[in-house]
Formats: C-alpha cells, structure tokens, sequence
C-alpha cells in the first residue's frame, strides 16, 4: 500500500506538468520536415534556388533538425528530383542536423557521395501501404532499410527510422499497437537511433496515441521516440500533447503545415511547426526555435507557393 | 546526500526514492498512463454555431435558413443548441429576428435551447418569446467588458444579478459565461485570480453551470490547467464548461486537458462557424465535429452523431457561401 501522498511526487529533474501526474519534458528538439515531407506533397514543384533560400532561412531559427531531400528515384517523385543539389547547395549551420531520406542503397550512396551525414529510413506496417507507397513488400522495405543501416554503420553515418501508418492505413484500416512496437523495435535493432511514428492518414487520437505508444515504449526506450502527426483530423496538437505526457520528447513538424493529404483531397496533412511552438512555449518547454522566425520562412515558402498558410498561428498573426 | 535520514533524502530527490523503492517508479508510471485517459465517461456538447457562431459571419443568415439549421442540428443528438441572442439588433444586427427563431424552431424533447439575455430587458423578450433557459455573460477584463457591453465588470454583474432573480422566479436555469479566461485582446495575459473572482459571482448568483471561454484562442494547455487549478478551488469542477477558440490551432489541446482535469461540457460550434473578430482572417470557435472525432476516439460518450452534424455543416458553409472550418468535414471531403 503506498501512501496517497507519494502519488503527489514530482519528479525533481521534470518541469512543467499541466496536471500533478503528469510532468512533461522541460525540453523538446522539434524536427522540421517542410522541405522534405512538405514540398514532397505540394502539387508545385518549387526550383532548387528557392528551395536552399527556404532551408537556410529555416536554418536561422534555431530549429536543430531541418529534412532537406529525399534520395528517392524522381521517376516516383519529381519534386525531389534536385536531390543533389539541395543537399550540396544547402549552407549547413553548424549545430543543425540536415537529414535526406535514403530509401535504398542506390539513394544512400548519391546521398553520401551528395555530403549527406544522416539519412532517415522508412518502414510501415502495412502490406498494402508498402505496396501503394513504396512497391514492394514489408519484407523487401525490411531489406532495402537493413542494407542501407549496414552501410551506413559502415560509413560512419547516423540513421533515424521512420513507421508509417501507426494509428491507421488508408488502405487496411486499423493498425495493431503491436505490429507497429515489433516494427519499431526491429528497426530499431537494426541501428537506427531514433524512431519517428507517423499518423501518416491524420487519423489517430489521444486515445490510440496513447495505446500505440504504451505498446511502442515497451520495446524501445522513450527518448529514442518521436512523433509524426498529421494534422488531417484536427487531432495533432492533442495526440502530440499525450505523446509529451508519456515521456516523448522529440516531434515532427512542417513549417505552414506545408503538405497536403494525398489520401484525402483537400484535407490537410502536417501538423504546423508555428502551431507546435506556439503550443511547447505556451508550456514553458525549451525549443531553441525562434517562432517569428519559423512563420517568416512560412510566409515566404508559402508566397512561392502561391498558397495559404496552413498554419493557425500564422494565421492569426496575419502571415497568412 | 551522506548522513540525511532516508525519508528526507526521498522528499529531495526522486531519483534517489525510485532507486530504493523500484516497484514505485513502475506503479507512478501506471498511474500516469492511467491519468492521460482517465476522462469523463460522457461529455455534453453545449452547442454555439447558430448563436456565437452566427453572430460572427459576415454574412447575415436569414430567418428560415436559421431555423432549418437549428432543426438539423435538433435531429443529432446534440443535448444543448444555443439558438439565438436576445441583445439589441442595434449592436448585433445578425440576431435581430431573435424572436422569430426561437418561436420557429421545432423544439426535440431532451434538448436544450438557452438564448443569450444580457440585461433584465432581454430577459423579459426572451421569455415572452418562449425561452426556457438563458444565459449571461461576463468578462474576466474591466477592458474587454467596457468594449464588449459597455459596461464595468461590477455593473454587469449588477444586470446579471436582475435577470438571475427574475430567471429564479420562473424557475429558468441560467448559464454563466466568462470570456478572455485565458488572455484579452486589450489586456495581454489574465490572472487565473481574476477569472475565479467571476467564476465564483455567478456561481454564487445562481448559475447553474459557468462557461470559461478562451475568448481569441490564446491559452495553452499550460495556462488552461492553471486556470482550472485556481478555479476549481471556489466551484465544483462538474459545474464548469470549456469554450475555446481555435485560433492558434490549440483547442482541442486545450480541451483535453481540461477533461483530464475533470471537466465535463464542452461549448463548440458546427463547421467552426464564426471568425475572430480580433485577427483577421483567423479561425474562431473549435469546430463540433472535431471535438466529437477526439472525444469518440477516445471511448468518451456524448449521444451526438457525428455524421448528421457534418451534414447541418455542410448545409449552413453552403448557405453562407463559405468552406467548412472543421478538419475533418474536410478531410471526408464536406469542403
């Protein structure tokens, strides 16, 4: 029997808990994937010197994570099609971390011959979203991840690793919280140093955020844990705010919530990284970004664009 | 921390008591886990579109449209509808027909339809018009008040105090609202202290049940949970509701941790009708299908059904000419 006062504890080391059980992190490193998950899913293909002009005024935020590109073949995606060139045209801040997607060898060998120092892998659970997404199966995806962590062992590169579809596929529905905990522990195993769960459809809530990440955490250890909510329900801050209440202390976003739904037309995707801060200040939780800075890179991405800002703090600031 | 007794040594260090005590660490986590989700079993949706919604488009509504909406909205399941605001049409030309609506709408047994009655005047048309429930609402800045109502906080409080008397006599139950809760256009950041000094007026006055409104959508989890930390000591948390606007995307946020903190009723407004009028071109109210996708997703009951709302949403965006604020009408392609 444990005295009702002992549940009161909060833990010295924690800070800032919006209830008295729930302490959340005093810090959180935010991962901007605008000029990556964002442009990908534009429907304009913007220029490679507009798109360096983007990441280095990203890169001027504070912002400790900016996804550059994506070393995927610009016969599935054109909008990537740059990839070089962003990667070597790209004025690296020191202290910022420029990761580009490698989704086989081939992409992971232009990506290091390109400078690239971290490369991110993707996996999902799903059979038939492997199929849609990537043209192949789980398995083959599996491979394909497993050789480029060896090479990249090898080379000295870091690896993040990507789970798609963790609270729901457009395709097969619900999603098991224990299919996506052996997948994010294989990939795990296989030596990616932090894994980012992604509500690739939007779909998730509190709820499954919640069940998913109590099924996640039992096989890989919480700080190695991000989240990658999509915003297409209105869920993400919600689901990102319970993800914080459990320990996760690093999250993704995409500067003016740039990237649409490709499963859902007109509907949004990203969760905004101005709405993000503007939540993680509101908390008293550390970012190091500078959000006038953040909506200033939005309203220029999205000037390019030629579209509005999906972002409601840009919004209401009148960046629109 | 050498010779320091072990309990001391607990009470100043965490890591130093879950070294010595293990099975703790797992059992603080559970609870934890527990507290995330541990939310009312049901939640009522107190919903504002034809009222606060309304009375922030550009677009003026016309009277049968109004209460065609309203009778959609009757057939969802939605326990509350505010249907109309008996203020001068001098100020609020939008809800001029007050008497209209609420004597034109088919009323469905079990659901509520209070109307805003700021003064004793509006009570007396309100009730002459058939309401059975009112509401009032006050201001947790001097500043938001004198723009608002044109009035001090003490005075409004003075008009309400009329109409809860009157209301008293006839047995119409009164909702309080409070507005800027979490911060004013005029006055920056609230005292939680402010707010609870209202909080507590209107309580004690004789409203049944008071609606926190984060009136331009600035809260924060982190200052709603201290808001409801400095309210709940004065009134029961089962008499509070959470009006949030969305305008910097943290509703829903905001929503949830006031159900982990106990709150139970939740104001929110189909298609998320009704702009800020502080920013412009920003969102206002959380839109009711939103709040009803989280709080379904989350096993919370709350008896409405969604996909009927997201039809009165689609027919109020279409005749307002307008694309639908909720995420998810969008997302299942209601634009």
């Amino acid at each position: 029997v444990v005295p009702l006062s002992l549940s009161r504890l909060r833990p010295a080391s924690q800070a800032v808990a919006v209830s008295s059980v729930n302490p959340l992190p005093k810090q959180v490193k935010i991962v901007e994937v605008g000029p990556r998950d964002g442009l990908q899913n534009e429907k304009l293909t913007v220029p490679t010197e507009v798109k360096l002009q983007f990441i280095d005024m990203l890169s001027e935020t504070g912002l400790p994570v900016i996804e550059a590109t994506s070393f995927v073949s610009p016969k599935w995606i054109p909008q990537m099609a740059d990839q070089a060139e962003v990667t070597q045209g790209i004025r690296k801040r020191p202290g910022v971390v420029y990761p580009v997607l490698a989704p086989n060898l081939k992409g992971f060998q232009a990506a290091v011959k390109a400078g690239a120092d971290e490369v991110a892998i993707f996996s999902t659970v799903s059979e038939l979203f492997a199929m849609k997404n990537a043209n192949c199966s789980v398995e083959e995806s599996l491979q394909r991840a497993e050789e480029v962590t060896r090479a990249a062992k090898a080379a000295g590169v870091r690896v993040r690793g990507y789970v798609s579809c963790v609270l729901g596929c457009p395709y097969e529905g619900h999603v098991s919280p224990d299919k996506v905990a052996q997948m994010a522990k294989h990939i795990y195993a296989m030596g990616c140093y932090e894994i980012s769960l992604g509500d690739t459809i939007g779909v998730g809530t509190p709820g499954s955020m919640r069940a998913m990440l109590d099924a996640v955490s039992k096989e890989v250890p919480v700080d190695r844990l991000a989240v990658h909510c999509h915003d297409t329900y209105g869920q993400a801050l919600a689901n990102i705010l319970v993800a914080l209440q459990m320990g996760v202390s690093v999250v993704d976003s995409s500067v003016a919530g740039l990237g649409g739904c490709p499963y859902a037309p007109g509907a949004s995707g990203n969760v905004a990284t101005e709405d993000l801060v503007y939540m993680l200040h509101g908390l008293g939780i550390h970012t190091g970004v500078d959000l006038q800075k953040v909506m200033d890179a939005g309203a220029f991405i999205c000037r390019f664009l030629n579209r509005r800002t999906s972002s409601k703090v840009a919004q209401a600031s009148c960046r629109l | 921390m050498g010779n320091v007794p072990a309990a001391l040594k607990h009470c100043l260090s965490y890591e130093q008591l879950t070294r010595d005590y293990p099975w703790l660490a797992a059992w603080l986590q559970r609870e934890k886990r527990n507290a995330i989700t541990d939310l009312p079993k049901f939640v009522k949706i107190v919903e504002v579109g034809p009222r606060d919604g309304l009375q922030n488009e550009k677009e003026i509504v016309p009277t049968d449209v109004k209460i065609q909406f309203i009778d959609l909205l009757s057939k969802t399941g939605l326990p509350a509808i505010e249907a109309t605001s008996f203020v001068s049409s001098k100020w609020v030309p939008q809800m001029a027909d007050h008497t209209d609506v609420l004597q034109g709408i088919h009323r469905a047994p079990q659901v509520k339809y209070p109307v805003l009655t700021p003064n004793l005047r509006g009570f007396r048309t309100a009730i002459a018009a058939g309401a059975t429930e009112v509401a009032v609402f006050g201001s947790a800045s001097e500043t938001f008040s004198r723009k608002n109502i044109n009035c001090s906080i003490e005075e409004s409080m003075q008009r309400f105090e009329e109409v809860v008397r009157a209301a008293k006599e006839l047995q119409i139950p009164v909702r309080g609202y409070v507005s800027c809760v979490l911060g004013c256009p005029y006055e920056g950041d609230i005292e939680p202290s402010k707010v609870t000094k209202v909080v507590k007026t209107l309580y004690g006055m004789g409203c049944y049940e008071i609606s926190l409104g984060d009136t331009i959508g600035v809260g924060t989890p982190g200052s709603m949970a201290r808001l409801l930390d400095s309210v709940k000591k004065e009134v029961p948390m089962s008499t509070l509701a959470v009006h949030c606007h969305d305008t910097y995307g943290q509703a829903l946020a905001n929503i949830l941790v006031a159900l982990q903190m106990g709150v139970s009723v939740v104001d929110s407004s189909v298609a998320g009708l009704g702009g800020c009028p502080y920013a412009k071109g920003a969102s206002g109210n959380v839109s009711t299908e939103d709040v009803l996708y989280m709080l379904h997703g989350l096993g919370v009951e709350t008896g409405v059904d969604l996909s009927k709302v997201m039809e009165a949403g689609d027919f109020i965006c279409k005749a307002l000419n307008r694309k639908t604020n909720s995420k998810v009408a969008q997302a299942k392609c209601r634009l």
